[in-house]
């Protein structure tokens, strides 16, 4: 009985942690046009590019993706704001170490793992803002969707568990670092994976070197069950969620790792 | 004020910004390693659009050679401006403001890193596509068009990090135009000729864009041959952005000089 009522307290403190931290990085970022703004802009500036600028590749001898090349793109730009979301919160971790802001979390804090789980919420948070205007405005462009509802929320499932598994990487390198320099550290590495996998045509078309990495790139299933799950003809699920639930639980790992040094730095 | 003290003070600031920008990796890596990536990755994942009918060329890797140059050259907005911004930071340009320094020897002095910054990407970006097997129909003196092409973009763009810089202050606000002119260049012909794209308000937004022509000008000496109109435009279109660029900057330099 004693025991419950530890484990339901230290649930209790580790929730309480999370909102409040959350609530916190959430509202920084919705009240900051700086924040904000980018956020939304580059998602829509990328899709703008790719889907309006190479909608000619649509033709190219092979390519047979049944929705177009506007639902094909909108699935990699769907991703990519998913990984840069999480990117940009570490960004904010890291300023709040620079301004002492983490250390008086980090002292104030019952349960210290509630704050990385807080940042992680703000992260998906301002995700949520981010695909919601970016799948009105790929609507509004004339994107085909052939998925039904278990397929969506499948792509989006997909985008939620990018999303988490990202937060967590730049949380680690954040606590690691503790100053917004190892931005680049952060991001680098996801712009690195997320452009070689297959983002402009199927992995079917690439050839030589782009075609050997992008085949052994854990983004191309989740790209490609994504992309099956838009146009109703899902393929490679199994392996698109089980690479999707494993980073996180890698880079929770990682970010763990990151807290503790953080503690111990004071 | 005679010749030879201008020369002096443009030499005195020009080499103050070369050494800087020596000194600076973290100005000069990405700046040639970000284009190559891009150039790597474009090449593999577009190469299929050569069979496109209307393609100028059968190779992607040459036809997307052109963009490490113009986005090389955005990093000199970035480099410029924000050496020139860590300057009013610090006070070092309220310091120069008490000696009998003009302001076009200031200026002229602070773009010489940008030329170095240019001579350093154009050799590396044209050197790097050639050993990957891009063509370069115009041959040696067509390189060295490329290399001047580059280098006059590079201190063209490196005029509006100047201005960006005296007009804020703020390293930070000349950090954050980066964004803005990564728009420039991918609404553009940047991975397709202007007749391939299909999307009608890009293709009209892409054919008013200046970015366009400074690709056309790398692409016709890579490919074409000596096309004589994309040069000209090529090297108009920097002359123009330098002179809007430089008066502009030397404007910004004179109000900031009032307010210190």
């Amino acid at each position: 009985m004693r025991h419950q009522a530890d484990e339901g307290a230290r649930v209790a403190r580790f929730r309480d942690v999370a909102l409040a931290v959350a609530w916190r990085s959430v509202h920084n970022f919705l009240a900051n046009p700086a924040f904000l703004v980018p956020a939304i802009a580059f998602p829509l500036f990328f899709f703008i590019a790719f889907a309006g600028g190479l909608s000619a590749v649509a033709n190219v001898p092979g390519f047979d993706f049944p929705s177009g090349y506007t639902a094909f793109q909108f699935v990699f730009v769907l991703l990519q704001s998913a990984a840069f979301g999480g990117v940009f919160t570490g960004f904010a971790m890291a300023r709040d170490f620079e301004i002492g802001f983490t250390n008086r979390y980090l002292l104030a804090a019952a349960n210290r793992r509630g704050i990385v789980a807080g940042y992680a919420l703000a992260a998906l948070a301002r995700a949520l803002v981010t695909w919601a205007i970016l799948t009105v405005v790929a609507l509004v462009a004339g994107m085909e969707v052939g998925g039904e509802g278990v397929e969506l929320f499948g792509l989006f499932g997909l985008a939620v568990l990018v999303n988490m598994a990202a937060t967590l990487w730049a949380a680690g390198v954040a606590m690691r670092v503790r100053s917004i320099q190892g931005g680049p550290l952060m991001q680098f590495p996801v712009f690195l994976i997320l452009f070689l996998a297959p983002v402009y045509v199927p992995l079917g078309l690439l050839s030589g070197w782009i075609h050997a990495v992008a085949s052994v790139n854990p983004v191309t299933a989740l790209l490609e069950a994504g992309r099956g799950f838009i146009s109703g003809e899902p393929v490679v699920v199994a392996l698109a969620f089980a690479v999707g639930v494993t980073l996180p639980i890698l880079f929770a790992l990682w970010a763990n790792g990151g807290l503790r040094r953080a503690e111990a730095a004071g | 004020m005679s010749e030879h003290r201008l020369s002096t003070q443009v030499g005195q600031l020009a080499r103050r910004s070369v050494l800087r920008t020596m000194r600076q990796p973290a100005q000069i890596v990405p700046a040639l390693v970000f284009p190559m990536f891009l150039l790597a990755v474009n090449s593999g994942g577009l190469h299929e659009t050569t069979k496109l009918h209307g393609f100028p060329t059968d190779s992607y890797l040459t036809f997307a050679l052109a963009v490490p140059f113009v986005q090389g050259a955005l990093f000199s907005v970035m480099n410029s401006g924000t050496d020139l911004a860590r300057d009013i930071e610090t006070g070092f340009l309220d310091r120069l403001a008490l000696t009998p320094l003009r302001g076009a020897a200031l200026l002229s002095g602070l773009l010489a890193g940008a030329v170095l910054l240019g001579l350093v990407q154009a050799a590396t970006y044209l050197t790097v596509g050639l050993i990957a097997g891009a063509e370069l129909v115009t041959g040696f003196p067509g390189a060295l068009v490329i290399v001047a092409l580059s280098v006059s973009i590079t201190v063209a763009f490196g005029t509006i990090g100047l201005f960006a810089a005296l007009r804020t202050g703020s390293g930070e606000a000349v950090q954050s135009l980066f964004p803005v002119f990564f728009v420039f260049l991918f609404i553009s012909a940047m991975a397709l000729p202007l007749e391939l794209i299909q999307t009608e308000w890009f293709r009209k937004v892409a054919t008013v864009n200046p970015v366009t022509y400074l690709l056309e000008a790398f692409r016709s000496l890579l490919f074409e041959g000596w096309e004589l109109g994309s040069l000209a435009l090529g090297f108009g279109i920097a002359a123009a952005v330098l002179a809007v660029g430089m008066t502009a900057a030397s404007r910004a330099l004179k109000t900031r000089l009032v307010r210190t």
